[in-house]
């Protein structure tokens, strides 16, 4: 195997394993988050304004993990450093 | 596949550029302004009034209150910073039922200049409201030891406002993209019903991280939490 076709491969696995892995922690946080505000909820109907406004800014916080990680992957398939690299190489020899 | 606006180009002489971002910003600017413009025009306060001025007192009231649950006294103050940056964002997903229309908040360097604004602002108000010393002194809060964190976290709070709004609209456009290829028929619909929510969502989202942001910029990072009033009833 060459060098193009193994970083070919460790981008596409490591792509899939980065999405794959970092969601799985703020999917169970957010289960968590909402789990506990709707009981919060239920227990007390008055403050539903308040409860909601942290919700959403807690859920935003948690998210922005999972997000992270879409990004990450996103610029491992699509612009990729190490890959333009050994493309420019090979275009340059 | 096209990761952001930024590589739709419009015009090009030479180094100059005019990429889909610059031009949708600016599009949706001269909306935002326009608009608000005409509709304040002739203002009533007399019982009858348009519909227009109804549209825009809901908005402008709603924004209020949202700030002013977060804790900031004078909300009048902060509402021309805020709320411009709910309704840019707010507007920039919503025009996404237009067809041809990419949300300029898919670039990082929209949202980065976004997340920036927000980094200037959070030390201007809090200079304001509790003067050079008083905010420089909430960096070394509880002790001294905390300076450096303090500082970082200033700084990561600004990536994550970022990168978490471009993110959000990035992966909108993306799925859609996607989708397309796949089941071209009914299922783009619904992920763009579901991108639309998302896109308010985050634009609520920004707008009350930067109030939260400021919030605890002009209260002293000492202070006591506020008095939550609506619990009592």
């Amino acid at each position: 195997m060459d060098n193009m076709t193994l970083i070919a491969i460790a981008s596409i696995v490591t792509a899939g394993l980065t999405i794959a892995l970092g969601s799985i922690g703020p999917a169970l946080g957010e289960g968590r988050a909402v789990a506990t505000a709707l009981s919060s909820l239920a227990q007390q109907p008055d403050a539903a304004t308040t409860i909601t406004r942290t919700l959403f800014v807690g859920l935003a916080m948690i998210e922005s993990i999972a997000i992270y990680c879409f990004v990450v992957s996103m610029i491992i398939v699509f612009a990729n450093p190490f890959w333009n690299h050994v493309i420019a190489q090979t275009a340059g020899k | 596949m096209r990761l952001s606006p930024d590589e739709m180009i419009f015009w090009q002489y030479g180094f100059l550029k005019l990429n889909g971002t610059i031009v949708f910003t600016w599009g949706l600017m001269f909306v935002l302004a326009a608009g608000s413009k005409l509709i304040t025009r002739n203002l009533s306060t007399e019982l009858k009034r348009s519909r227009w001025q109804n549209l825009l007192e809901i908005v402008v009231t709603g924004i209020e209150k949202q700030i002013e649950d977060v804790g900031l006294r004078h909300p009048k103050k902060y509402i021309g910073f805020l709320g411009t940056l709910f309704l840019f964002v707010a507007l920039a997903s919503l025009c996404t039922i237009i067809p041809g229309y990419e949300p300029p908040t898919g670039s990082l360097s929209t949202t980065a200049a976004l997340a920036l604004c927000v980094l200037v602002a959070v030390p201007f108000f809090g200079i304001e409201e509790q003067g050079l010393g008083g905010y420089l002194k909430s960096y070394a809060e509880p002790t001294i030891i905390m300076l450096p964190f303090n500082i970082i976290s200033e700084l990561s709070r600004t990536l994550a406002l970022a990168v978490r709004l471009f993110g959000n609209m990035m992966s909108g456009t993306m799925i859609l993209a996607i989708l397309l290829t796949i089941t071209p028929f009914i299922f783009p619909i619904a992920m763009s019903a579901l991108g639309l929510l998302t896109g308010m969502v985050q634009a609520y989202i920004f707008s009350i991280l930067a109030a939260v942001y400021i919030a605890a910029a002009t209260r002293g990072r000492t202070a006591r939490p506020e008095p939550m009033q609506d619990i009592e009833a």
